[in-house]
């Protein structure tokens, strides 16, 4: 083993073992968020994840972004198979180990040149819709720089990546073509055939210096897309998978119901029902802050890759009101990052998603038409969490608008959230 | 025609079991533009001759305003209350003349106790022209331009895009879809108890915004299935001035109206 494998091992592990511990760190926070018994109608979730994650079926409801992002996904997904053979020859100091499946090894290489160019199209095109064209949904309010740059930062260094892929192929070619020892005549090259053409004019020395040089940038800028995936909104690319799974089943009018609710109505309707014991800990009613929510609600935060289809589909949003969707699931997500920090510093923490990132007007904006949910290609479901800070502000801190708190009385007194009687109900039988 | 609207304990009292409940609603018992649908729901009843039976002065709101507001206990103290009620009168099956308490009764119901086979009011008259107990001829709507306006409570909410529209192609119509539509519909704005409050601070009204898509096709009627989403249309359809060339109805009012009930 020479001190070049040495080397790639030690980066290999340490980049693993990085992932590892920012993984258990997200983890940890997602159980920060109340339970939730999810493990029902497992053939049902299979099937959602099937065809809404797997299936990228949601994606193509917009067209032009849904195909690109398949071409990344598919490009993506089977491209990392490739990853196998860089390990091995990492650690080993092999070249093209799997060189000896003849045939099969040629195909699978042609293969990945015709996904990697696809990738390579898909995020020039993201990349133009971003920055050239600038749709509107990249641009809107919540959009600022961070969220913008990183969404630039992913697209290029898969662009760079291609980029190495696509020089390393070249210059092995025309190694391989020289018989250079070490480069093993393997794979077919129907895309880099042509960059070929560039690197023959170099000495061998030189074309073996650029295809190490390029072999290590490519290995390094994997390792280091790996562990930057869990601090950005790319994160989406291993969470879309649970998130989907484990997403509402329930037709989307249901919202959920509050026990400790039901609990507490039962007293009053009925006397003789047992009274929680007087030592109990009182019931918080609603969502407050990020450990209100359920793990669900909290994973859906860290699943978010901020495309705002929810956003651009709300009738709130389109209208002008504050409320983006994709807002509400970005504050999620960084409440919850500082919320798990300052707990691991054991600082102490006196803000809250309501109130110091989500104000009562982007609550009251909503029309919970479910247009969010249903826009979102992963199912996600910023509703649920806006009506539990809404539940908040309401049972806890009696903070509703003046003309809701008019129609609760309404109902409360007349069964009606207008002032008309409940005698009256059935005076319009008489009318003509 | 005279409206037959008998009352479950009238019902109860001579000894009759309705095959179905037609649960109102609020908007349906008090607004005065609802109530035309409520007599369009009766009258489609009467001429199907359901034996059907309404709750009278024993209705009491949903608890849905009070629930999409954030107030869970309102909800649940009307929920039981009514519950107890449905259940006294061993109600199994329900039509509502309003997505939203059909989306509650059907969905937020059984977990407080209440179950029954709850159907929106375009789902019975699509099923009663179905199994030929009602007959439909296009009359006074036929070749004239509709769209229709999804409810989200109805749509979205609870998958149902294609009975209105089955029962308004009934007419002879020609049905014209609005771009957003379906489950890709565009909110009329009053949905989450926004109804019940003025709209946020924005540059735009939601209703406004659905009524101009609605108004682009230049159809002769906006058909909808829901009560707030009538008075947002026809608010919208106002703020164009266009309420005298195009008129706002509900899918029950189509039917009613072109059979001259």
């Amino acid at each position: 083993m020479g001190i070049s494998n040495i080397i790639f091992l030690l980066l290999f592990v340490g980049a693993f073992t990085l992932f590892a511990l920012k993984i258990k760190t997200i983890v940890r926070n997602i159980r920060l968020g109340r339970d939730q018994n999810l493990n029902d109608n497992f053939a049902e979730r299979l099937k959602v994840m099937s065809l809404v994650a797997i299936g990228q079926s949601k994606m193509v409801v917009r067209p032009v972004a849904g195909i690109m992002h398949i071409l990344i996904y598919i490009g993506f997904v089977i491209m990392n198979i490739e990853l196998l053979e860089i390990i091995i020859d990492g650690v080993a100091g092999t070249h093209r180990v799997f060189a000896f499946l003849g045939g099969f090894y040629d195909f699978v290489i042609a293969s990945f040149e015709f996904l990697g160019l696809g990738v390579l199209i898909a995020c020039i095109v993201f990349l133009i819709r971003r920055n050239i064209i600038k749709l509107k949904r990249f641009w809107s309010t919540e959009m600022t720089s961070w969220p913008r740059s990183d969404a630039n930062l992913i697209l290029t260094i898969e662009i760079l990546l291609m980029t190495a892929f696509f020089t390393m192929n070249a210059t092995d070619q025309v190694l391989q073509s020289r018989g250079v020892e070490h480069y093993v005549q393997a794979g077919a090259y129907p895309i880099s055939q042509y960059y070929s053409a560039l690197f023959t004019g170099l000495s061998s020395e030189t074309l073996i210096m650029i295809e190490r040089s390029v072999w290590w940038f490519h290995i390094c800028g994997i390792l280091f897309f790996l562990n930057y995936v869990p601090y950005s909104k790319h994160f989406h690319i291993l969470l879309a998978f649970p998130n989907v799974f484990y997403s509402n089943l329930n037709p989307k009018g249901k919202f959920s119901n509050m026990e400790s609710v039901t609990n507490e109505v039962k007293l009053m309707f009925d006397p003789s029902a047992t009274p929680p014991p007087a030592d109990a800990a009182p019931v918080k009613f609603g969502a407050k802050d990020v450990n209100d929510l359920s793990w669900v609600q909290l994973m859906n935060a860290y699943s978010c890759t901020e495309c705002g289809r929810c956003t651009s589909n709300c009738p709130a949003n389109i209208t002008g009101k504050k409320l983006s969707p994709r807002k509400i699931m970005m504050d999620t997500r960084d409440r919850l990052e500082e919320y798990g920090k300052n707990l691991d510093k054991k600082t102490p923490d006196t803000k809250s998603l309501l109130h110091d990132y989500i104000t009562p007007e982007e609550l009251w904006a909503c029309t919970s038409c479910n247009a969010c949910v249903e826009a979102c290609p992963i199912n996600i479901d910023p509703l649920s969490i806006i009506i539990d800070l809404r539940r908040n502000l309401v049972m806890e801190e009696s903070n509703a608008p003046a003309a809701l708190a008019g129609m609760f009385t309404n109902v409360e007194n007349n069964g009606a959230p207008w002032q008309f009687g409940q005698a009256d109900r059935l005076n319009w039988a008489n009318e003509a | 025609m005279e409206m037959k609207v008998p009352t479950m304990a009238e019902c109860i009292a001579n000894g009759e079991v309705p095959e179905i409940l037609f649960w109102v609603g609020c908007a349906g018992s008090f607004d005065d533009r609802a109530k035309k649908i409520t007599k369009a729901i009766v009258k489609i009843l009467n001429k199907a001759e359901v034996k059907f039976a309404v709750l009278g002065t024993e209705e009491s709101c949903t608890g849905d305003p009070a629930k999409r507001a954030g107030n869970e206990f309102l909800f649940q103290m009307q929920a039981f209350t009514n519950i107890q009620v449905l259940n006294g009168y061993e109600v199994k099956k329900i039509v509502t003349g309003c997505p939203h308490c059909f989306n509650t009764l059907k969905n937020e119901y059984p977990d407080l106790g209440g179950n029954y086979e709850v159907i929106h009011h375009t789902q019975l008259i699509q099923q009663l022209i179905d199994s030929g107990k009602l007959k439909v001829e296009g009359g006074s709507f036929k070749g004239k331009k509709i769209t229709f306006h999804d409810p989200c409570y109805l749509g979205r909410a609870n998958s149902e895009y294609e009975a209105p529209r089955s029962v308004i192609e009934k007419l002879d119509s020609e049905l014209t879809e609005m771009k957003r539509s379906r489950a890709n519909g565009l909110c009329c704005g009053a949905g989450g108890a926004q109804m019940f409050k003025e709209a946020e601070h924005g540059d735009k009204e939601v209703n406004v915004e659905r009524a101009e898509e609605a108004l682009a096709l230049n159809p002769s009627v906006i058909a909808t299935g829901c009560p707030f989403c009538m008075t947002m249309m026809t608010d919208g359809v106002k703020h164009f001035n266009k309420e005298g060339e195009v008129k706002v109805y509900d899918v029950a009012e189509l039917i009613a109206s072109a059979q001259d009930l």
